[in-house]
């Protein structure tokens, strides 16, 4: 594995990261590849082959759907996230895409100033470099949950 | 009738009114776990595909009591709680396994599957020093066991010797609504669980209050999967405690929410990937969406494609944990698989409907904590519990109210 691909990975998760954190959720959705999967589900239906997720998106266009969902119509109480990431560990994918596995802790801090660990989990991901712009791109980000118990609701995106 | 064991009173309006302490008062709390979730009425435990094969058990509750249920060597139902009958601790520590027996780890008692209890480490002693005495019964401290009723792939239990069958329980009207659903062998999808800051209550009301839905769900609303102007019927048995809302997928074409000027009427919200709603009437009725609520913990849900069942677990008097098991049928084909899981988009707790549902209840459970003898207006289409074609109504939250009375002695 490149040193550069390396750095390059680190700093896509890190600007993902970034931009949820910063509620640029907007940007959210660039960051995948237009036939992107992302799926957030339970390590225990991930472990048993369950298809089943919290959020099941097959396109950037169903995450920029929720996006706008989250802005103009969703109820919630303001709230923001803090996400530690961890070190992705790489493998070369089939056909120049490369996977990668990377812990994350998810920190939700509510407008009362109420925190708490709200998600701990691993992205699966598979990452694909854009023949167009030669930007990093998740053609797929499964987000396993460590925990099946979410608290009161997942509104923005992990 | 009209008083609690510890000098609750319930006001003289009946069940248009719901006193705030209801969800407040741990003693009132305690009386539910005994007269309600081990009382006469019928909890659910699990769906029947869980346990597809003999010799396989699952952990679940009633209330708060743990409960294992599982399916023994014969291939028949049991359940009973997960308790050692020698020092009372959990028999299963996991959330399911597959074994002909159950052995308790904390000093190897050893039990089958009915829930009897076939062993105990060392009851002789060694040597013959030590052991059981002779005339010790250990069998007379075994777990309770629970009466177990399948239908149409649901698994119900209750302790109650004196309940009434399940689909006498249920009524007719309700139960011919969940077999609408459970029209064929179970497919599991997965499932996930999410925790209601709110007493249990406030949560099956949300479920049964068919007037909130296209109020605070814009989503729904925006897209038509519901709106009140939408033909559809809410029926309500004997008990009060069951319901079935529906919802026909063909709307009226009113606008009274847009003359109403409703922050639910807004109407810019167009999908840039409508497949999330590309949907099969798979049941020919033209339903759109039926949800069925169970007092006291079951929920069984149809939104378009979307099926799942949702378990109501009481964690404290204001704590609950809601369990989702979202499920198709063993017939579906690929395309009407996808199709589920892209609508389950819809549900859960990052659900695009059920997101505000675990809210709101918790939103109710902070506001009302300083006014435990202030009470609550449920007065929506009047003062009844029947059944009607009329969804402005809170017909459904008063029925679980006569219940829970009925069953409390309050």
């Amino acid at each position: 594995m490149l040193p550069e691909l390396q750095f390059a990975i680190l700093d896509l998760n890190a600007r993902y990261a970034q931009a949820i954190d910063d509620d640029r959720l907007e940007d959210w959705p660039g960051f995948f590849e237009e036939s992107a999967r992302y799926v957030v589900t339970t390590a225990e239906n991930f472990e048993r082959g369950l298809p089943l997720g919290m959020i099941y998106a097959t396109s950037r266009a169903m995450l920029k759907d929720r996006v706008r969902s989250l802005r103009e119509a969703n109820i919630y109480e303001a709230q923001r996230y803090r996400h530690i990431v961890g070190l992705p560990l790489l493998e070369a994918g089939a056909d120049g895409t490369t996977r990668a596995t990377t812990s994350f802790i998810v920190v939700r801090v509510m407008h009362s100033g109420e925190t708490s660990v709200f998600a701990s989990g691993c992205y699966r991901d598979r990452i694909v470099k854009d023949v167009k712009d030669g930007a990093l791109r998740f053609a797929e980000r499964i987000v396993v949950l460590d925990s099946r118990q979410v608290d009161t609701l997942l509104a923005l995106p992990l | 009738m009209n008083r609690s064991r510890h000098g609750r009173e319930w006001p003289a309006e009946g069940i248009t009114r719901v006193p705030y302490w209801a969800y407040s008062d741990e003693e009132i709390y305690a009386q539910e776990q005994e007269r309600i979730f081990r009382g006469p009425s019928w909890s659910f435990l699990c769906l029947e595909a869980e346990l597809a094969k003999p010799n396989t058990w699952r952990a679940t509750s009633l209330g708060e009591m743990p409960v294992v249920v599982a399916r023994d060597d014969q291939g028949v139902l049991r359940a009973f709680e997960n308790r050692c009958a020698h020092r009372g601790a959990l028999l299963c520590l996991k959330d399911r396994g597959e074994d002909r027996k159950i052995v308790c780890v904390y000093h190897n008692w050893t039990y089958d599957l009915e829930g009897n209890l076939t062993g105990v480490a060392f009851r002789r002693g060694i040597g013959g020093k030590g052991g059981l005495p002779e005339d010790c019964r250990p069998e007379t401290q075994a777990p309770r066991k629970l009466r177990v009723a399948a239908l149409a792939g649901l698994v119900f239990g209750t302790l109650s010797p004196t309940a009434p069958p399940l689909e006498t329980y249920l009524g007719g009207e309700i139960v011919k609504r969940i077999r609408r659903v459970m029209r064929a062998p179970v497919r599991v999808l997965g499932s996930y669980s999410q925790i209601v800051r709110s007493n249990w209550k406030l949560y099956l009301e949300n479920v049964k209050d068919t007037y909130h839905a296209s109020l605070l769900h814009t989503f729904f609303t925006t897209f038509r999967l519901a709106r009140l102007t939408q033909k559809g019927a809410l029926i309500i048995n004997d008990s009060g405690g069951g319901h079935a809302s529906l919802t026909m997928a063909a709307d009226s074409g009113g606008r009274e929410y847009e003359q109403a000027g409703m922050r639910a009427a807004q109407d810019w919200l167009k999908l840039e990937a409508p497949e999330l709603l590309q949907s099969v009437d798979e049941f020919g009725d033209g339903c759109g969406v039926q949800i069925v609520g169970v007092f006291p913990s079951f929920v069984l849900q149809q939104i378009r494609n979307s099926l799942a069942v949702r378990r109501i677990v009481p964690k404290s008097v204001e704590r609950t944990e809601l369990i989702w098991t979202a499920f198709g049928f063993e017939d579906d084909s690929p395309e009407l698989t996808e199709m589920r899981l892209r609508q389950a988009n819809l549900i859960g707790p990052a659900g695009y409907v059920s997101m505000e549902d675990g809210a709101a209840p918790g939103f109710v459970q902070r506001a009302v904590v300083a006014a435990p003898e202030l009470l609550s207006l449920v007065e929506m289409d009047g003062s009844g519990i029947s059944s009607s074609e009329n969804k402005v109504s809170e017909a459904a939250v008063r029925g679980m109210w006569h219940a829970w009375r009925e069953q409390m002695g309050i």
